[in-house]
Formats: C-alpha cells, sequence, structure tokens
C-alpha cells in the first residue's frame, strides 16, 4: 500500500503535475497534522473553486473584462503555486498572456484547457488521499 | 556585534532571548486561505508564534488593539479590501513594525514599490521554508536601527551603556542581523561602534508605542512648530508632552516621517496634496526618474526654468537628506546631475546626517510653494530667516542650518514686503508634512523631497519644471521659500525654481535656469541687479543646503535674502538669489545635484559650505540650497562669493557653486 502510494505520488511527479512545493507542504506535515498535506489541498480546491466559477462568469461578459480575468488568475496562479500544482499554474500563466494581450479567444481555449488540468489533478489527489 | 561587556544589563528581558528567535510573535495578513494555512504551519515549525488574518483591515485592528503584541508582520500584497503597500504604510507609521511582503507578483516594479514603501523584505510565492526561517533577522535589526538612532539623536553618544551589550546569546543571530544590517548604523558606524550591541535581541522589552491619530499629529505639530531642522527627538518629545513617550519612540517615527514626506514629495510633483497618510507610489521612484528627467529635459531644452532647477536642486537636496531612504534615490539623482558636479556628496555626506542633522532641512518644505505657499510654509517652518527651509529638517539638526541661514524673520519680513514674491515661503510648511503640498513651487514633499517644483507648482508659470526663480521676483526670501529643497530630491530643484520664481518675480527676466547653465549666467546677470539678494540668495543656498538633500530648497527668494537688511533690496535681491537659486538650478541640474549633495553634506557641517561644485555659470550661489546654512554663513560665503564672482564658491558654502557671488550685483 504505501509502496502503491509512493509510486503514485511519484508518477505526479514524472507527470509533471506536481512540483517541488508540494513536497515541501509534505515536510511540514507531523505527527500533530498527520493530514496537513490533504487539509490545504481541500482548502486550496474549495477556495479555487470559487475563483474558477468568477472566472467563467467573467469570461461570458461581453466584451471582456481582461484586468479583471487577470487580477482573479493572479489570485488562481497565487494558490495553485502553493500546493504546486504545476501544470494549473502553467496554464494560468499562459491565460495571463492571453489577458495581457487581450486575446479573448485565446483567453477561454486557455481556461478550458486549466479546467481539466484542475480536474484531472483533483482527482488524481483524491485517489491519493484515499 | 561587539559584545564588549557583558550583557549584563541587558539581561532583564532577556529571558526570550534565550530561545530567540523562538516564540516570534508574527501577524500573518493574506486574503488566500490556502496559503494562508501554509504560512501558519510553517511558521510555527520555526518556533513562531502565528497569528493569522484574512483581511487587511482586521490585521490593523489586531495590531492596534495589542500594541506590543507583535514583533512582525508578513503581508500579501493584492488583497481585496486594502492594498498591501497600504497597509504597510500604515503598519510602519502607527506601530513601527517590520512588515514583509510577499507576492506571486515577482515583477521588478512591485518589488521596487516594496521597498519604497518601506517594507523590509520581500518574498515571491510560493513561499519556502528556509525563506520563513530567518525573517527574525529583521526584528533585530530594526531593533538595533532604531537603538543606534537612539544614540544618534544624542549626538552620537552611546546612551546606555547597558545597551551595548546585547545578551550574548543574542550574539550569535544577531551578529548576522548586524551586520546586514547596518544601514543605519553604517552611517553612524564611527559614532557608534559601540553600540550596535545595544539593540540587543528582537525580544528586547521595547514597548511599542502604537501612534494613533492624535499622538501622530502631537507629533506633527511639535516638529512644525520646531521646524523640520530643528526637529530633533529630544525637543518633539518635550513638546509632544506625552507621558510614557520615550525619545527612541519619537526618534524613530521621526525617521518615518521623513520617509513619508519624502514620499510626498515625490508626490508633489506628480501632485502634491498627499496626505501624509497616503500611500505614495514609489515617489522615490518617480522623483528620481522625475528629476532624472527633468534635468535631462531641462539641460536639453536649455531652458530650464529655474524652477526646474530648483526642483532638481530640491530634489537632489532632499534626496540626499534622506539619507537612509533616500539614499538610493539620490544616486539616481546624482548621475542625473552629474551634470558637472559628479560629486553629490550631498547624498552621501549628508544622508548619513540627515537623520539627525538638518539635512532634511528642505525637505519639508515644499519645494515648490509659490511664494504665497511659502508664506504660508514659511510659518510652519522655521524661518529662516524667511526662508525656511525648513524643509523637514527632520533630524532636527537641520534646523541649525536653515535657521542660520535665513535670518530669521526679519527676512521673511522683508521679503515678503519687497515683494510679493511668492517666495516660497516654504518653511512654513516645512515642518508640516501636509504643508508642503501646497506650495507649488515648493512642494517639498514632506521629507526634503520638496517638491522640486516639478513644473505643476510653479504658479508662476515656469514653462519648465525648472524652478523659475526669477519668476517669483517677489518672493520674499522669507525664509521660506525657496523651496529649493527639492523635494524629492531631483526635481526639488525645480521646485525650488518656483520659489523663486516667486521670488523672482521682480527678478529679472525669469531666469529660467537653463540647465545648460546659460539660464544661470543670465541669473547671474540678475544677479548684479539685485545683488543684494545674492547675499541672500547665497543664505539660501546654505540653508538650502541642508535640505539639499534632495530638495533644493533653496528658495531663491531665500537666498536674496541672506542677510540683506534693506527689504527693497531684498526685492531685488530677491531675485537675485532667485535667479541664483534658479541658477543653480539650472546649472545645478547638474549643480544642484550638487548643490543638494553639497548642502546635504555642508548640512552636516552646518556651515555654510556651499560648494560651488562647480557651477561656474551658476554664479547663483546655491542658494538653493541652504536651508541649513545659517545665514552667517552664508552671508559670508556670498560675500565671498561677491569678490570672487561667479567662482563657485566651492566650500563656503556647501553650496556647490551656487555663490551668491556670482551673480553680478
Amino acid at each position: 500500500m504505501q509502496r502503491q502510494l509512493a509510486n503514485m505520488k511519484q508518477s505526479l511527479f514524472d507527470q509533471g503535475y506536481l512540483d517541488e512545493q508540494f513536497v515541501q507542504l509534505e515536510e511540514l506535515q507531523d505527527d500533530a497534522n498527520p493530514n496537513f498535506v490533504e487539509e490545504v489541498v481541500t482548502l486550496y480546491y474549495r477556495d479555487s473553486a470559487r475563483l474558477v466559477q468568477n472566472i467563467d462568469q467573467a469570461l461570458e461578459k461581453s466584451p471582456l473584462d481582461f484586468s479583471k480575468l487577470d487580477s482573479y488568475m493572479h489570485q488562481l496562479k497565487g494558490s495553485c503555486s502553493s500546493i504546486g500544482a504545476k501544470k494549473v499554474k502553467s496554464e494560468c500563466t499562459q491565460f495571463r498572456e492571453y489577458c495581457r494581450v487581450g486575446n479573448g479567444d485565446g483567453c477561454k481555449r486557455s481556461f478550458q484547457q486549466l479546467k481539466k488540468e484542475y480536474a484531472t489533478l483533483r482527482k488524481k489527489l483524491e485517489v491519493y488521499f484515499q | 556585534m561587539s559584545l564588549t561587556t557583558p550583557s549584563a544589563s541587558w539581561k532583564s528581558g532577556d529571558a526570550v532571548s534565550d530561545q530567540f528567535p523562538a516564540g516570534l510573535r508574527v501577524l500573518v495578513v493574506d486574503d488566500d486561505p490556502t496559503c494562508l494555512r501554509i504560512l501558519e504551519k510553517m511558521l510555527g515549525n520555526c518556533h513562531y508564534e502565528v497569528t493569522k488574518c484574512s483581511r487587511a483591515e482586521a490585521a490593523l485592528d489586531l495590531l492596534r488593539d495589542n500594541k506590543d503584541g507583535f514583533d512582525i508582520v508578513i503581508s500579501d500584497v493584492h488583497m481585496p479590501d486594502m492594498d498591501g503597500f497600504k497597509l504597510l504604510e500604515h503598519i510602519g507609521l502607527e506601530m513601527d513594525l517590520p512588515v514583509i511582503m510577499m507576492s506571486a507578483d515577482d515583477s521588478k516594479n512591485v518589488v521596487m514599490k516594496g521597498v519604497t514603501h518601506g517594507a523590509c523584505d520581500y518574498l515571491i510565492k510560493p513561499v519556502r521554508m528556509e525563506a520563513l526561517k530567518n525573517i527574525w533577522q529583521h526584528v533585530v535589526r530594526k531593533k538595533k536601527y532604531e537603538w543606534k538612532d537612539k544614540d544618534l539623536e544624542q549626538s552620537g553618544s552611546v546612551e546606555d551603556g547597558e545597551r551595548q551589550q546585547k545578551p550574548s546569546d543574542d550574539a550569535d543571530y544577531s551578529s548576522s542581523a548586524n551586520e546586514g544590517n547596518w544601514r543605519s548604523s553604517k552611517k553612524r558606524k564611527d559614532e557608534e561602534d559601540e553600540t550596535e550591541e545595544r539593540d540587543d535581541s528582537s525580544t528586547l522589552k521595547k514597548p511599542r508605542v502604537v501612534w494613533s491619530v492624535e499622538l501622530h499629529q502631537q507629533f506633527v505639530t511639535a516638529v512644525n512648530q520646531l521646524g523640520i531642522d530643528k526637529a530633533v527627538p529630544k525637543k518633539i518629545l518635550e513638546l509632544m508632552n506625552v507621558p510614557g513617550l520615550t525619545r527612541e519612540n519619537v526618534a524613530s517615527h521621526l525617521q518615518k516621517y521623513r520617509l513619508y514626506l519624502r514620499r510626498l514629495s515625490g508626490q508633489h510633483q506628480n501632485g502634491l496634496g498627499n496626505s501624509f497618510m497616503s500611500p505614495q507610489d514609489p515617489a522615490f521612484g518617480s522623483m528620481s526618474s522625475l528629476s532624472g528627467l527633468d534635468l535631462q529635459a531641462l539641460a536639453s531644452s536649455g531652458q530650464i526654468p529655474p524652477q526646474s532647477l530648483a526642483t532638481i536642486q530640491a530634489a537632489a537636496l532632499s534626496r540626499a537628506t534622506n539619507k537612509s531612504s533616500i539614499s538610493v534615490p539620490l544616486v539616481d539623482q546624482r548621475n542625473l546631475f552629474s551634470f558637472d558636479n559628479p560629486n553629490i556628496r550631498f547624498l552621501d555626506g549628508q544622508q548619513q546626517h540627515n537623520n539627525g542633522k538638518q539635512v532634511n532641512l528642505l525637505h519639508g518644505i515644499p519645494t515648490n510653494m509659490d511664494s504665497k505657499q511659502l508664506a504660508a510654509l514659511h510659518q510652519s517652518a522655521q524661518p529662516f530667516g524667511n526662508m525656511h527651509i525648513n524643509v523637514h529638517s527632520q533630524s532636527g539638526q537641520s534646523n541649525s542650518l536653515l535657521t542660520q541661514l535665513v535670518q530669521p524673520q526679519s527676512r521673511t519680513q522683508m521679503l515678503n514686503e519687497v515683494g510679493s514674491n511668492q517666495v516660497l515661503n516654504l518653511p512654513a510648511s516645512v515642518g508640516q508634512p501636509g504643508l508642503s503640498q501646497p506650495i507649488p513651487g515648493a512642494v517639498f514633499g514632506r521629507y526634503g523631497i520638496d517638491n522640486v517644483r516639478a513644473p505643476t507648482y510653479n504658479s508662476l508659470s515656469q514653462p519648465s519644471s525648472v524652478v523659475d526663480f526669477s519668476r517669483s521676483q517677489g518672493m520674499e526670501l522669507p525664509g521660506n521659500t525657496i523651496p529649493l529643497a527639492s523635494n524629492s530630491g531631483i526635481t526639488t530643484f525645480t521646485s525650488k525654481g518656483m520659489l523663486q520664481e516667486d521670488l523672482n518675480s521682480e527678478m529679472k527676466g525669469s531666469r529660467s535656469f537653463l540647465p545648460s547653465f546659460d539660464a544661470f549666467n543670465e541669473l547671474n546677470q540678475n544677479r548684479t541687479e539685485d545683488w543684494s539678494l545674492q547675499n541672500v540668495g547665497s543664505t539660501f543656498e546654505t540653508a538650502q543646503h541642508s535640505n539639499v538633500q534632495g530638495r533644493l530648497d533653496v528658495a531663491p527668494s531665500v537666498l536674496v535674502q541672506p542677510g540683506f537688511p534693506s527689504d527693497q533690496r531684498n526685492g531685488h535681491i530677491r531675485t537675485t538669489s532667485v535667479n541664483k537659486a534658479a541658477f543653480s538650478a539650472a546649472s545645478g541640474l547638474g549643480n544642484i545635484t550638487n548643490l543638494g549633495q553639497q548642502l546635504t553634506s555642508s548640512q552636516a557641517d552646518n556651515s555654510l559650505r556651499i560648494k560651488s561644485e562647480r557651477l561656474p555659470e551658476m554664479g547663483f550661489q546655491n542658494s538653493i540650497f541652504p536651508d541649513q546654512f545659517g545665514q552667517e554663513d552664508l552671508m559670508s560665503a556670498l560675500l565671498k562669493q561677491q569678490q570672487e564672482g561667479i567662482v563657485p564658491v566651492e566650500n563656503d558654502f556647501a553650496f556647490d557653486e551656487y555663490h551668491l557671488d556670482n551673480l553680478p550685483v
């Protein structure tokens, strides 16, 4: 079981879903807080769900408010980086770049991709924490 | 750390120090719950006492309610209810706690913003454990700094022998902190070697004073009353008469205040009127750039109205004065001004002094004060004589210079009478942080960085930011005015120019200080006319010097005044001086800086060293600077100058080249 877990984790790293920061979180886990990582990840998904929803709504407006979108994305990016969600974070960066140049379609596409990564990671982590 | 003596006396309260940095009380502010939780855990692992807060307002309340409850604050930059930088400012002013900023944003300008707003560190998210482990150093550093500052205030004498010793326990970790931080101490290094230890551990029980609005108001009133240049912590403390307040508290608050003013002055350029608390966006940054631009522009335009010069000078001056904080900007300015005078001594020398020294004379003085405003300022500022170059002599010490320069009140009166010159009565406002703003020319940005006349100021309508000294002929040099104390350093010159302009309204011709020194030449010529003013100017310069720090507050008008008893003459002279100021401003673009520098440095000297850096053209005796230069000094310098002609009086007055002598009388 342990090995399975270790393998799973390793693959998450190898596939680029998680990065160094996740390791930091794990190092913080101790006897006093045995579920620290899970706690933080849960917190992350809860809070970021709100952000994702805001962005979705903002993307449906017309014309697009890029600065607001950028601001939301900045927050999301901050959260992602805090837990080490690597792929999601790079999607955030991509999105912001589209925002910067005012490419609405690019933003939307990028966001779809982001949501996918976001969901994938969540599932994998759920399994991991089982 | 020189733990020369066993930390005997300091042992008290060292109990904590034994475990230091464990137990460090940290307040974390971040709207992101994930990040907040992670930080809490990380800090806990460092054995710190952590308090979480997700809203800035709540954090401020917490801090206010627990005055001595926290050692350090870590805050996110982007928060929905309040900008992180604003929070940073509030904390710095009210509680004087070290604040670390955090953000996922690592772009240079944001980090710079952190620096200019006084953050003691900036962390990029995601934050790692290692980064948090060493935050205690900021607490220690600050304490040490405050102690040192305290000492410095006391004329560099080490007050408490006991302080010196830092508990040996602290030695270990403090040493690294000490080394790193001696920015302030460096300056005073020689003076206070022994006091290094003084700060002993950050755990030192130093009751934190919460600077409530009322308390701060009392503080500001006291500072204004004393005049920026005379506002030494001791006196402020006496004036405030608040039981339980220590000189150290006042000293450190004064520092922040100066920093704040400085920032404001930078703002002035952009638009004066910064409230004391208004977060200034990189005032410095802008200032520097402004100044640089100003100067450059001026230089290129060749028509830099005296104002700009003044502003620049002021800026330079103010910069110079602001030593610690401004040192950076000053440096920039220097470059800008390196026209002729590569030695921006002000910045260097003065800076150090600034803290306590006059240096900031100009700071307080809004450089761009129009004469009228100056007059207003004048009141608050110490009458330099009229010149209140009071650019906030925050250090209080600068006051001496300023006052010297401007022969007290009499001048102002004269000046005032003489011309309606708007003479920058900077002084009035000098003391008050808020004052500077109004002064158009003199906007000295509260702290020294008086507004160098960013063109905005000059009510005189100076075409360029250059301080139009010439304009203000009327400027009564009454001490104030010469906002020469360029507020933010560079631009301050302009502000000064403005003042001068006011002063110089009579002066012949607006002497726009052409950056290319041509202006000065003109001025010089004008000078002849009014030469009497010259002296005034010189005094101004001296005075300005003090403020020169960034502010070339030396309002031209001030220059005029120096010691010229004849009111009427003053009128003329003013112009001259104004010109000078302008001139200096002009020539000063390069010179100003020098002047500023010189002023600043001279300020330290307190003598009217007008470093005539070499503004040959400038003959103007650096009237811009001079706040600090006692009038007597200025006068003498001026006189000297006169004889020498446009010889940069280099060392008579700290004004660089701005010898009034040069101005053809």
